[in-house]
């Protein structure tokens, strides 16, 4: 636990860092876009009204969605640049709006004077339209930058670094401390960030200095924590093979890997895994973390990032689009000659260990019920709740179908609450991951699944086009095949869910019980 | 003659607004535009400095012709004044009256000198309003600010489009008074925009008289009121009349 507020304290500048870059660029690239087309738009009421409709429109998008939406209409780009598209996006309706409105509010008579005192149009537009307009216009910046600054805690699972790092990590590693931590970093930033605008304004209305040397000051006292990144990257690079490195393997070293990660527990801790096994073969590694399911692999398979960890079952059925059970051996098979002839992604072994869904229940609803397999299920009036992806997978229909279960009622939530959920007694079953740490301690019964419906769910390596032809990378991979077990990930998982222990704590120790140690699981 | 038009004509959406006009002004001379709103007055001043650009003919200006230079170089030798001043906000009155002249590319010394002498005549002091914005001051005070603005550069010719209207009868009389006084001093010649009969007989050497767009009349006061030409005349001239002779009576009765 002591180890948890030095480690988030150690990635602040980088978050921190990610989180300006974003918002900054991309309210000045708002105001690049929306300045210049209010201007036309404000004269022209032809162009006033699809322009504000457009904006308004990209507005009612969720920013989730919206910046989801960018990785594949940007070629499955992932990081800074769809993030940035998305929020610059986001920023254009209220500068354009307060541009176009600003303008049109500026007395009819005062711009008549404007021409009749001898200016041209652009004189009249530079001395008297927009400073007349500024106020309103400065108005629409403050309301784009206080969207912006927030939304930019959504950027996490399309792999761009921000404050909502802290926030996804924590929602799915139960750290609230770090929730917390995210979400009171942004508000202060969002509520700086206003400010210093506010002291830049009234520094160019009432041309008093006072106010433009605050707002500088300000924005300095913004720019600070950020600037010790930069200073620091070239440090990083060299102190990066500090860690336990071998003195053997020197193989991968200069090269810089990207490592991957979906947005939980499990893909959190198999990163820092895959961080620490690399580095001690003198690889730089970056992580990008709390990535989607389809993100993740897109993003792989455009080579954005070199290695991360899935399912045999997840791209079988979101990936292969295919519905019908298949046996496990046959199914990796299957998977992997799907992936390096579809995509070019190279499978480069299991892990050792699956991560199904299983159909749990708490231990009294199990004897209420009388419950064993999940045949038991049919007719019963239970909710049932799992994570958005699976309800939306051919497997729950097919096993609805299979066992009868039309009676149950799906509830999607976040997987880090639906242990409790089930424990509690507020949802009456849960698709648990086999993994999961919180099977054991929540005391769940998993119900037989005597069809073989649900399909098998290895985990195992995919490495991306590009780094298939690295054979040093491929060969410090080689040792984590088979090297864990369903129950070493499950003691893991429980070290981040139930002890509380940070991610990089559990990943030392699953590093250690892989190389050091053997694979003897001491939970 | 300093300025003619000749036959300016001004449609707005298919609705004849100003049909043929045409009128010419000597140095030194006003000329009132009267009538009632609708008539076309405001639409024939405005072509005058081409904020509305004719359909039709022509204004010459010291021989030179409008459509032989840009607008905005067209407009820097004209002055204007409007109903509610029209200063810009967020200019000081020094930055308000010095906009012609910047314009121009004056040197600073002269800015400077012009801008203290036309305060002075305005009655608005340098050392006390020119640092001051015009939401500090009264409404009187914007005009004569609005007025040293239409000054500045220098114009051989003012256009004043109902500059009046907005202010209360003793504002009005002082601004009158003013304007008579420059005129004097500086030797502008002037076309004024009113509705009043009694603004353009004050100011005014000729007054012209609009109806449906076109000029119905022109002489002095006196040839309008002895001769009226039209019933559009006789019209605009029997308010004053019934004035005067209230006024009349009542000054008669007190004095016996």
């Amino acid at each position: 636990m002591s180890g948890l507020f030095a480690e988030e304290w150690a990635v602040f500048p980088g978050h921190y860092a990610g989180h300006l870059r974003l918002a900054l660029g991309a309210l000045l690239m708002g105001l690049v876009i929306s300045v210049p087309l209010g201007i036309v738009s404000a004269r022209r009421q032809a162009l006033a009204g699809p322009a504000l409709a457009t904006a308004s429109v990209v507005q009612t998008i969720p920013g989730l969605a919206l910046l989801a939406l960018m990785v594949p209409l940007m070629g499955g780009m992932i990081g800074f640049w769809p993030a940035f598209a998305a929020l610059s996006l986001y920023s254009i309706l209220p500068i354009l709006r307060n541009t176009i409105v600003g303008l049109q509010g500026v007395d009819r008579d005062v711009r008549e004077a404007a021409l009749a005192v001898g200016m041209t149009a652009n004189q009249r537009l530079r001395e008297v339209d927009m400073p007349l307009a500024a106020p309103v216009i400065v108005a629409g910046l403050r309301t784009a930058s206080a969207w912006v600054v927030g939304t930019a805690t959504l950027s996490t699972p399309v792999g761009a670094r921000s404050l909502g790092n802290y926030i996804f990590q924590g929602l799915q590693t139960r750290n609230w401390a770090a929730v917390l931590f995210g979400c009171l970093v942004s508000a202060a930033l969002a509520l700086a960030l206003d400010q210093v605008i506010a002291q830049f304004e009234k520094s160019a209305q009432k041309r008093a200095r006072g106010h433009a040397i605050a707002g500088l000051a300000g924005l300095v006292l913004i720019l600070v924590p950020a600037l010790s990144v930069f200073a620091s990257r070239g440090s990083a690079a060299s102190g990066a093979g500090d860690v336990e490195r071998p003195a053997a393997a020197t193989s991968l070293d200069g090269q810089t890997i990207v490592v991957g990660s979906k947005g939980f527990t499990e893909q959190y801790i198999l990163a820092d895994l895959l961080k620490r096994t690399l580095e001690a073969k003198g690889a730089r590694v970056e992580i990008r973390d709390g990535l989607g399911t389809t993100v993740a692999f897109d993003a792989l398979a455009n080579g954005s990032i070199d290695v991360y960890v899935d399912y045999t079952g997840t791209i079988w059925a979101s990936l292969m689009k295919r519905d019908e059970p298949a046996q496990r051996s046959a199914m990796y098979a299957k998977v992997t000659a799907w992936l390096m002839n579809e995509r070019g992604v190279l499978a480069s072994g299991k892990l050792g260990f699956e991560n199904a869904y299983a159909f749990a229940t708490s231990r009294e609803t199990a004897a209420d019920y009388d419950l064993e397999t999940i045949s038991d299920l049919s007719g019963l009036d239970l909710s049932i709740a799992s994570d958005p992806e699976f309800f939306g997978r051919a497997e729950w229909t097919r096993t609805r179908d299979a066992y009868g279960l039309q009676s149950l009622t799906p509830r999607s939530m976040d997987s880090a609450f639906m242990y409790d959920a089930v424990k509690t007694g507020e949802v009456g079953l849960v698709t648990a991951y086999t993994t999961d740490g919180r099977i054991d301690a929540f005391d769940l019964v998993l119900l037989e699944d005597e069809l073989s419906v649900l399909p098998p769910y290895d985990a195992f390596l995919l490495v991306s086009p590009e780094a298939g032809e690295n054979t040093a990378l491929l060969n410090a991979l080689e040792p984590l095949q088979g090297a864990i077990g369903t129950e070493l990930m499950r003691a893991a998982n429980s070290r981040v869910d139930l002890e509380r222990d940070s991610v990089a704590e559990a990943g030392a120790w699953l590093y250690g019980q892989v190389f050091a140690d053997g694979p003897d699981v001491q939970p | 003659m300093l300025l003619k038009a000749d036959r300016l004509t001004k449609s707005f959406a298919g609705t004849l607004a100003v049909d043929h006009v045409s009128f010419a002004l000597a140095p030194g001379e006003t000329l009132a535009l009267i009538g009632h709103s609708g008539c076309g007055k405001t639409t024939t001043l405005k072509m005058l400095n081409r904020l509305i650009e004719p359909d039709e003919g022509t204004v010459t200006l010291g021989g030179v012709r409008a459509h032989d230079m840009p607008g905005h170089e067209w407009r820097r030798r004209i002055g204007f004044v409007i109903q509610n001043a029209g200063l810009f906000p967020h200019k000081t009155v020094a930055e308000n009256v010095l906009v012609t002249p910047k314009l121009l590319g004056w040197e600073t010394a002269r800015q400077q000198a012009k801008l203290e002498a036309l305060l002075d005549m305005v009655g608005l002091p340098a050392r006390d309003y020119a640092g001051r914005y015009p939401g500090e001051l009264s409404g009187g005070q914007r005009q004569r600010v609005g007025l040293a603005r239409a000054l500045a550069g220098e114009p051989d010719i003012v256009l004043m489009d109902e500059p009046f209207a907005a202010l209360d009868p003793l504002t009005k009389d002082g601004l009158i008074a003013d304007i008579a006084r420059m005129r004097e001093e500086l030797g502008f010649a002037a076309v004024l925009v009113t509705h009043d009969f009694s603004e353009a007989l004050r100011l005014a050497d000729r007054i012209a008289v609009m109806d449906g767009g076109q000029i119905v009349q022109t002489g002095t006061a006196n040839e309008l009121i002895t001769a009226p030409a039209t019933p559009a005349v006789e019209d605009l001239l029997a308010a004053p009349r019934q004035m005067a002779a209230t006024v009349g009576k009542a000054f008669r009765e007190a004095g016996a």
